[in-house]
């Protein structure tokens, strides 16, 4: 792949699009990424075209001729796309920096074509105050490499009982409200947190699981049988999927399932979103494309809550993604360092590590025919985006330019340690994959581009 | 074990069964069938080491008993655990059960195997005999002796010696009731 | 006799998954030659002289861990028991850190019992020697199926069979939390026995039929009917008055196995516990103490001489021929 990047040149513009308007970006910073396949999900759009970027923003999409001064990135035989939104990550900082924090974090996100990230607000201290989103802001700011849009915690230090400070967080810029790690277990704080977040229709994201009901360590099933690990059941989750969805038809609040696992909570799912209530939902890649069977061997790296389950809910979940009745990719990004991970399978912390993952073993989703390349996108891009009203995950002309541009086609190995997030809990470490971000750009700037391993 | 390449006959089935009926003779003749001071027959007994010496003491102890007219004690012995070449050779995979129901103190034992090589087998069986009782005597019967001694060892009594290279394995083969013993070249 | 070359070539024995037929059999061919060991008055043979073996207990036990000490001790090894309480994992060092601390003194094989499932699979991916494992969690306990096997395949002449095909076993109690169950289902599977779990259905694993080859039941009474062994589980204390168990009471009038059960089984039938057993509890005591029936003490024997094999295949498997 020849890159042209740093070329100069003089380009004369039109965007046949828009009627063949000139457009002469003269003293401006211009970016053309040229013979790519862009794929706007947002608008439907699916071909063969140019992206001009003018001081950071989306200035034109179409067939292109120029004699601007502008930088060229030749796209031929790349999937242009927006910029991917991850709407479930968590970056450790503030308190387990050691684990990943948000200069890293976020570079895992550009490498893996990620340039908006909700981060959950299980930090040390939790981000349930002000002064925390404040300084998560602040960091992001200084170290930060792409977007990192907080979330703020439902209830206080995520203990369930008090309700935070949803008005004030969410002018300050929290984008959703979760208590991601732990459920809101009791029904009468989850009935106030639906009742008083739709006073300013904040969304609220679950980790649904019944704290009762999950006393294992992994799926209950053949495969706990075998292992002798205490199992968590399906029921764990679609119990709370079940009343919860009971409280939004009462509340009318906007709910949002996190990472959502189990057959029964997808028909769950399906039925609320059939009754027209504002209910959605995600799914992670290593539940929609692993099973139980991953811990065999007791590897930890397979280990997350929810659990990875049955065949029967993967392949639930596949049918919910094709059907449009999970709307969003998410990772459920998790970094947790060896020594948390390296130890006895029960005691070992949950989850993986997931944003450097995340495109190619979606792209296993279109190879293997569940949803056509667009839609899958746009689980990872516009749909997340609408959620959380951010103005992202589209190359609408006007709009930021967040860009990946991906081979689809490049087959690679995963491989754990090249990567760029702290931690190395990958579920994926030595899967072959097909799917290759290229080159990654916030606003225009280039935040990753692939060396070449 | 490595490929075994034709085997060269050395004693056949009626042969091997000749050589032990004479040894049975000859000991007869030169031990039990003589007043001895030291041990009466009663004293005797007849122990084989697993597996083909126990073939071997079998067969003798059945033609001893016949020439005394009195029932000897047999025991058998498997030597896999007394063994030095556990970490070069590796398990046993298929060990022989010991059977020694006699009380051996103040016996005169007559070990009997098939083939001696290295003496280490014999060294092996000296320990494990020790550790069921004190024999007042032990004396040493093998069918073929055929060299390359590496301990001090020797034989009270031999059917057959044979001068065999390094790269040569001597071996009682055992096919139901046609036990003949062979020379086979190892590749 | 067989005669075939190296059929033990495991470094770890970490549970009976995965054991072949013969592999079992080179086990109890090998336990059974060792059992005249321990008739002896000499009980010792120089075999695994020079050998170190660490029995390292993070659970409290005392039959198994004296089993493989003797086992240890009269293969002529060095046996170095370390339990817990003096371990340093108490000091907040890591399990693998212990671990490989004792690797650097280069035992030769490493005992190990553990509370939880799938440690010792967990430590052999990460060290160099060998382990035996001696239970973990509620995953496996190799030795015990083992011993178990060799027991009831010493009853088989008894029962009137020549092989464990169409042999049936029951094992009945708490099925969930016991790996003694999980080791002979496996075991017991592969020689071609047929495995019943009988049991409370709050302590049976979630779809065993599946994830073992067994048939479930719920009554006992329907469990024991024409079994040729009668395997009963020890029922730990903490499982009373709780979610799983409202009492002792109950569970001895439902799950208890006395004489009047047992004449449901095969009039030969053999009974088995893995101890420590509570008497009146899960098995009466005059079903214990029943010398037509009762074989506990013959699996004790039996135990010794299966660890002896254990340790001496072990020993010499580093060895490629």
């Amino acid at each position: 792949m020849a890159w042209r990047c740093g070329w100069r040149c003089y380009i004369y513009c039109v965007d046949l699009e828009y009627g063949g308007k000139m457009y002469n970006p003269s003293l401006t910073e211009s970016i053309l990424i040229r013979g790519g396949r862009v794929i706007d999900p947002a608008h439907g759009r699916d071909e063969t075209a140019d992206v001009l970027i003018v001081d950071g923003v989306i200035q034109a999409v179409g067939r292109l001729e120029f004699t601007a001064q502008c930088r060229v990135i030749e796209a031929e035989g790349l999937v242009v796309a927006p910029g991917l939104v991850d709407m479930h990550v968590h970056l450790r900082e503030p308190g387990q920096e050691y684990k990943e924090d948000i200069a890293s974090g976020t570079r895992a996100a550009a490498a893996g074509g990620v340039t908006s990230v909700a981060c959950m607000p299980n930090t040390q201290p939790v981000a349930d105050d002000l002064s925390v989103i404040g300084y998560i802001q602040e960091r992001a700011r200084q170290s930060g490499v792409v977007r990192v849009f907080p979330v703020g915690a439902i209830t206080k230090g995520l203990q369930g009982q008090v309700l935070t400070e949803m008005g004030l967080l969410q002018r300050a810029g929290c984008v959703a409200f979760s208590d991601d790690g732990r459920p809101v277990s009791d029904s009468g704080v989850m009935r106030k947190a639906l009742e008083y977040s739709r006073m300013f229709s904040a969304l609220l994201i679950q980790h649904a699981e019944e704290p009762s009901l999950s006393g294992g360590c992994m799926h209950e099933g053949i495969v706990s049988s075998r292992l002798g690990l205490p199992g968590i059941p399906s029921e764990s989750e679609s119990v709370m999927v079940d009343r919860d969805i009971r409280l939004v038809a009462l509340t009318g609040g906007r709910y949002h399932v996190a990472h959502l696992s189990t057959r029964q909570a997808v028909v769950a799912v399906e039925q609320a979103r059939r009754q027209g209530l504002p209910v959605s939902c995600e799914v992670t890649p290593h539940h929609f494309s692993l099973t139980d069977e991953a811990v065999i061997g007791y590897d930890t790296d397979a280990k997350m809550s929810p659990p990875l389950r049955s065949t029967t809910d993967r392949q639930a979940l596949l049918d919910g993604l094709a059907q449009g009745v999970i709307t969003v990719i998410a990772t459920d990004h998790a970094p947790h360092d060896e020594e948390n991970k390296r130890v006895e399978f029960c005691r070992a912390a949950n989850g993986v590590i997931g944003l450097e993952t995340l495109l190619p073993v979606s792209l296993e989703l279109v190879r293997d025919g569940v949803m056509s390349l667009s839609a899958c996108l746009a689980a990872m891009s516009c749909h997340p985006a609408r959620l959380l009203g951010i103005p992202h995950g589209t190359l609408e002309v006007g709009r930021a330019a967040d860009v990946v541009l991906f081979d689809p086609e490049e087959s690679w190995i995963v491989d754990a340690r090249q990567m760029q997030s702290k931690s190395k809990n990958s579920c994926f470490h030595g899967r072959r994959v097909k799917g290759r971000v290229k080159q990654t750009l916030v606003a225009g700037r280039v935040v990753y581009t692939d060396e070449g391993r | 074990m490595s490929v075994a390449f034709a085997d060269e006959l050395l004693l056949t089935s009626s042969e091997t069964l000749a050589l032990i009926d004479a040894l049975a003779a000859r000991l007869h003749a030169d031990r039990l069938g003589l007043p001895d001071p030291q041990a009466r027959v009663g004293d005797w007994v007849v122990i084989g080491i697993r597996r083909g010496g126990a073939l071997v003491a079998e067969r003798l102890w059945d033609r001893l008993c016949e020439r005394v007219q009195e029932k000897i004690p047999i025991g058998f012995l498997d030597i896999t655990f007394y063994r030095d070449d556990l970490d070069t050779i590796g398990p046993n995979p298929v060990v022989g059960e010991t059977d020694l129901r006699m009380d051996i103190d103040h016996k005169h034992i007559l070990l009997v195997d098939d083939v001696l090589f290295t003496g280490r087998t014999i060294r092996a069986a000296m320990n494990a005999l020790f550790d069921y009782g004190r024999p007042e005597r032990v004396e040493l019967l093998v069918l073929v002796d055929r060299g390359g001694r590496q301990l001090p060892i020797q034989p009270d009594h031999v059917g057959l010696v044979v001068q065999a290279g390094m790269g040569e394995c001597i071996k009682l083969v055992d096919k139901g009731e046609n036990v003949q013993v062979v020379r086979r070249k190892l590749g | 006799m067989r005669t075939a070359g190296n059929l033990w070539t495991r470094k770890h024995l970490l549970g009976m998954a995965g054991l072949s037929k013969e592999e079992i059999a080179t086990l109890l061919d090998t336990a059974v030659s060792l059992r005249e060991v321990n008739r002896r008055e000499i009980k010792k043979v120089p075999t695994l002289r020079g050998k170190t073996i660490i029995n390292l207990f993070f659970e409290n036990s005392t039959r198994t861990r004296t089993s493989f000490e003797l086992a240890g001790k009269r293969m002529s090894a060095d046996v170095i028991n370390m339990s817990v309480a003096s371990s340093s994992v108490q000091k907040g060092e890591t399990l693998l850190d212990t671990l490989a601390n004792l690797q650097a003194m280069n035992p030769d094989v490493v005992v190990m019992r553990h509370p939880e499932s799938g440690v010792l699979q967990f430590l052999a991916n990460h060290l160099n020697t060998a382990l035996v494992n001696a239970g973990d969690g509620r995953h496996e306990h190799p030795t015990q199926g083992l011993l178990d096997i060799l027991t009831i395949q010493d009853h088989l002449p008894l029962l009137e069979r020549d092989s464990f095909s169409g042999l049936v076993v029951a094992i009945c109690g708490d099925v969930l939390h016991s790996r003694v169950a999980r080791s002979n289902a496996l075991g017991l599977k592969s020689l071609g026995a047929e495995v019943r779990f009988v049991g409370p259905s709050t302590l049976m694993p979630n779809q065993a039929e599946e994830a073992f080859g067994v048939t479930v039941h719920h009554r006992l009474e329907e469990g024991l009917a024409g079994a040729h062994v009668v395997m009963m589980l020890r029922l730990q204390n903490e499982r009373m008055n709780s979610p799983y168990l409202p009492s002792v009471r109950e569970y001895a009038e439902f799950w208890g196995l006395t004489r009047n059960r047992l004449r449901l089984a095969d009039p030969k039938a053999i009974v088995m516990h893995p101890g420590p057993i509570n008497r009146g509890v899960e098995i009466s005591s005059e079903v214990v103490d029943d010398p037509d029936r009762s074989v506990i003490l013959e699996q004790v024997a039996n135990g010794l001489a299966v660890r002896m094999a254990v340790l001496y295949l072990l020993c010499g498997s580093g060895v490629r021929r």
